[in-house]
């Protein structure tokens, strides 16, 4: 697959999937501590978003990083916007924003929990499965 | 291997007036986090103000800086 294929999916991802997590792993087995936290957010809101692992191939991140101009993972893009990495994201959830953006409640219980294991993972919420056709 | 303090200077140095605190956050020399004070931030978002600061270090962010967790705000 080329670079621009590549970029062409990403950028079709971001547009199709109204809550786009680019993260390293998966929300049911997150690689890094911030992907973890950044996608437990999402899970505590009980919204549903699509992930895509970045892991599989280093040139995901370089296009990503090209194409939404931040350098790190995860990314996160709402309506086709990047909103922001871990940082912004837990700071959103904490003043309740990410919510009212998403127009999501908010949990009774803060503390946000690890995702849920594969079968425990709620049918109607959680993530949407993105086909990582990029892993070829 | 970058260190807090050549972190803090060069934030400091393109932020003029940026009150800067740099942490190690495990002690490797690779996972830090900056608390950037500064007037520039003044009338960003948020995306814009830690797009400021990853600014400053351009490809290194992701390589030999391997994270960078930011939190920004104005005086």
């Amino acid at each position: 697959m080329e670079d621009t294929d590549i970029r062409e999916f990403l950028d079709q991802a971001i547009k199709e999937n109204e809550v786009m997590l680019f993260m390293k792993g998966t929300p049911e087995q997150p690689a890094c501590g911030f992907s973890l936290r950044t996608s437990g957010a999402l899970n505590a809101l009980g919204v549903r978003y699509a992930a895509l692992d970045v892991l599989p191939d280093p040139r995901i991140r370089q296009e990503l990083s090209g194409l939404s101009g931040w350098p790190t993972i995860p990314q996160l893009f709402i309506g086709g916007e990047l909103v922001g990495g871990c940082d912004i994201v837990m700071e959103m959830y904490e003043k309740g924003e990410l919510a009212e953006r998403l127009g999501a409640d908010m949990p009774e219980d803060e503390d946000i929990e690890p995702a849920p294991a594969p079968g425990e993972m709620p049918v109607s919420n959680g993530p949407i499965p993105l086909e990582n056709k990029l892993n070829r | 291997m970058p260190t807090t303090d050549e972190l803090k200077q060069r934030i400091e140095s393109a932020l003029p007036g940026a009150q800067v605190q740099v942490q190690d956050l495990t002690g490797g020399g690779d996972h830090f986090r900056a608390e950037v004070v500064s007037e520039r931030f003044t009338g960003l978002s948020p995306i814009e103000q830690h797009k400021l600061v990853y600014g400053v270090f351009g490809d290194e962010v992701g390589a030999a800086i391997h994270a960078l967790s930011i939190k920004t705000s104005t005086p």
